[in-house]
């Protein structure tokens, strides 16, 4: 290509308005941010529950390890936060249950499903809420205006709003310092353990419950939760309404 | 002028009123520079003392956008060549492990009142 | 013209200071709200709405029923509006001002209610409700300003006006139709899930707000000793009555469809609305005192004579008040909710820490109708008077 006086400048030009709009383009050298190496990378994290192995002691083990970690506080009203608790199979997956199913009444762990198709992203109003590129649905809680959309966009309840300031029932020895605890007025919910993840580490309830909680990238044919879904039968909550839950039930 | 008996008072309260902030302060002590008491195994910050002193909140507003939404963890430091996990309270206080005579003792002075620490907690 | 709103009775100063010392009550309240945060309220985890999203809904529709008037008056030059168009106009003004009020009293964090604009997300409906609300109390308060300080000076509203008047009807039905999106588009509750949901909100706004203006006018004839003309106020009665019927055929749609069809994830909500669930009826006997208030409303007005006697219309107008009021400030909200995603039945009654705020924002909104009004029928009465 020829070029002259006057193509440079237009180029110089364009480059520097280039620059100015995204300066970490230009410049060689190691780039301003970067992730921790041995952080835990998949297209899709998911996660299969196996309900025939649920028992009492395991899911209290995982509610505790997660409520601990994140400092969710313990309110005993319907007010409270949940982040993972106990439902009834029925009242989970009623749309696909019938009378005489014998599962009706077992207990079964409950948690944010991280949509593919999340409604609670579509609705909130400053994206405080949003799927981040491996498919975790994230709170970003210095944005969240605590309007309660997403809740009322949630068809699995999945969410929890700080109605009082939640440092009133955290004991203050107790509190985990490597997360922070919420202001109030805003939502909160499970993250997968998003934090643990990008350090190298795996969910919380997921090493609590040893074995019965299966993670993994769901679009990874070798992964565990792959397999686990290759071989036994699962369902998904709702899975009429489209939101695609990631968080798969083995019976 | 018509109605002068009415628009003059008026033009002089609100006058008055929109240089509140001035003559409030009248009698008050001038700005003082604060003595921080600095982390002493330490020689430099991540970047410059003069950049740290008047960017430092804009910094934070950053790095907590890129952790949180972005999901970058290492900030690079132009200054010490060396990637650090961007933290308020396992980096920024990791040094500077005396709030109180640090953080706080400048915010008093500006009268600002961050609330990063109300949910990031530190040792006590 | 605002000098008129500082020339009154005595009576118009004591109406002023008694709604400011319900807005004070309201004030109050609202600081241990925000101090205390939303656990002042009955709001919980399950019905995570409520009053004031309630009222919030309900006033959106007053504001968009000025409609009502705008269209005989601009599309088909019924005269009789005229002289009472404005009182419909600043109606909707003070009403989406109570809207806007009602939204930030519950935001958990209202010091950061600019993220919406900071960060526009055109995907989330609330989104397009800020802007359609906004632009629709900008509209209102231009129009009527300015066609009002025309008709002071005697002349016809400018040429350049017109145009704003005609954006205002379709602005108006969409503040309600954006409004009922925000509930309609929700793939988990079954209760608001329909496209009929934005139809039927229409309908009873231009039942609700209406009556409401009937019943305004009374008191500004009372008052005000200001006439807004009887046959404005019966073409007003005839829309209300068409609303009012329309409302409650949609009613009648929406309960069929889940009782015939007998799908559990919708009339499970229907079985809470009419009927309660688990033994919780209060919400049930609102419902059906609704649902008698709209039909005798309705039955009453549809002969001619009731319609025309004073009295008996504006009981009517009462009655058909606390139908829509009902249906939209108290069963909308918390039957949606109501059984839960999980199947469970939750509860929710305001606390009188929300009532108060509730009413704080509403003696709000009769301050500006009022003080707007003021000015209104004073620049009316002197065109009247020559």
């Amino acid at each position: 290509m020829k070029s002259n006086r006057r193509k440079f400048i237009k180029f110089a030009g364009l480059a520097a308005l280039g620059w100015s709009i995204c300066p970490s383009l230009a410049g060689a050298g190691p780039s301003r941010y970067k992730r921790i190496e041995e952080g835990l990378r998949a297209e899709r994290w998911a996660m299969a529950i196996d309900t025939t192995k649920l028992t009492q002691e395991v899911m209290e083990r995982a509610i505790a390890a997660c409520h601990e970690l994140h400092n969710v506080p313990r309110i005993e009203s319907d007010k409270n936060i949940k982040w993972i608790w106990v439902e009834t199979f029925y009242n989970l997956i009623y749309d696909q249950s019938h009378p005489y199913l014998q599962e009706r009444q077992l207990p079964v762990l409950t948690l944010c499903n991280h949509c593919d198709n999340p409604p609670c992203v579509r609705v909130c109003p400053t994206k405080a809420t949003f799927s981040r590129e491996d498919g975790i649905v994230l709170m970003d809680f210095h944005r969240c205006i605590g309007c309660r959309f997403c809740m009322a966009g949630c068809p699995f309840g999945a969410r929890s709003f700080n109605y009082y300031d939640p440092k009133l029932f955290l004991d203050e020895d107790e509190i985990n310092r490597d997360f922070p605890t919420r202001d109030m007025g805003v939502v909160e919910k499970c993250e997968f353990c998003a934090h643990l993840l990008d350090q190298g580490q795996r969910p919380a309830c997921v090493e609590a419950a040893e074995g019965v909680l299966f993670f993994g990238d769901v679009r990874d044919p070798e992964s565990e939760v792959r397999q686990v879904l290759g071989e036994r039968y699962s369902l998904v909550r709702k899975p009429k309404l489209g939101t695609e839950p990631q968080v798969y039930y083995l019976i | 002028m018509y109605n002068a008996k009415y628009i003059i008072p008026g033009l002089i309260i609100f006058a008055l009123l929109f240089t509140f902030p001035f003559w409030y302060n009248l009698g008050a002590d001038a700005y003082e520079p604060v003595e921080l008491e600095l982390p002493e195994d330490y020689d430099d910050c991540l970047e410059s003392t003069e950049y740290m002193r008047t960017e430092h909140m804009k910094m934070l507003d950053e790095w907590r956008d890129i952790y949180v939404r972005d999901g970058y963890q290492m900030y690079w430091s132009e200054l010490k060549e060396q990637y650090f996990l961007m933290s308020l309270t396992k980096t920024c206080m990791d040094c500077h492990d005396n709030k109180e005579e640090f953080c706080d003792r400048c915010h008093d002075q500006t009268a600002v009142d961050p609330y990063c620490w109300d949910c990031h907690h530190i040792e006590p | 013209m605002l000098e008129k709103a500082i020339q009154g009775s005595a009576l118009y100063w004591i109406w002023l200071l008694v709604l400011l010392a319900v807005i004070g009550v309201g004030f109050f309240a609202y600081l241990t709200q925000l101090d205390q945060g939303l656990s002042v309220t009955g709001l919980n985890r399950d019905v995570s709405w409520g009053f004031y999203i309630a009222q919030f809904t309900f006033l959106v529709g007053v504001a968009a029923s000025a409609v009502m008037m705008v269209i005989p008056k601009y599309l088909h030059n019924h005269k009789a509006f005229a002289r009472m168009l404005i009182l419909g106009e600043f109606l909707a003004v003070a009403a989406v001002i109570m809207c806007l009020l009602f939204i930030i009293v519950d935001l958990g964090q209202p010091q950061r209610l600019f993220n919406v604009v900071l960060y526009p997300t055109p995907s989330s409906i609330l989104f397009w409700d800020m802007v359609v609300l906004n632009g629709y109390l900008f509209l209102n308060i231009f129009v009527g300003w300015v066609t009002l300080q025309a008709e002071r000076k005697r002349v016809g509203p400018p040429r350049w006006i017109i145009p704003f008047i005609y954006i205002s009807i379709p602005w108006a039905i969409s503040i309600h139709t954006v409004t009922a999106f925000l509930y309609a588009g929700l793939p988990g509750r079954d209760f608001w899930l329909t496209a009929v949901l934005a139809p039927s909100f229409l309908a009873s706004a231009f039942a609700a707000g209406p009556a409401l203006l009937i019943l305004l006018a009374y008191a500004i004839k009372i008052f005000a000793k200001w006439d807004p003309g009887k046959e404005a106020i019966q073409s007003l009665a005839k829309v209300v009555i068409y609303a009012m019927l329309a409302h409650l055929f949609i009613i009648a749609c929406k309960v069929f469809t889940a009782a015939y069809s007998m799908v559990p994830d919708k009339l499970e909500h229907y079985k809470y609305l009419y009927f309660g669930l688990e033994g919780h009826t209060m919400l049930a006997t609102f419902s059906w005192v609704a649902i008698s208030a709209g039909v005798i409303a309705v039955i009453t007005l549809l002969f001619p004579k009731n319609r025309q006697a004073d009295n008996i219309l504006a009981f009517s107008m009462i009655l058909v008040l606390m139908s829509t009021w009902i249906d939209k400030g108290l069963g909308l909200i918390t039957a949606g909710f109501i059984p839960t995603p999980l199947h469970h039945i939750a509860t929710y009654i305001p606390t009188q820490t929300e009532l108060l705020i509730t009413l704080g924002i509403w003696a709000t909104g009769f301050l500006i109708i009022t003080v707007l009004y003021k000015v209104g029928i004073g620049v009316r009465k002197e065109i009247e008077s020559g």
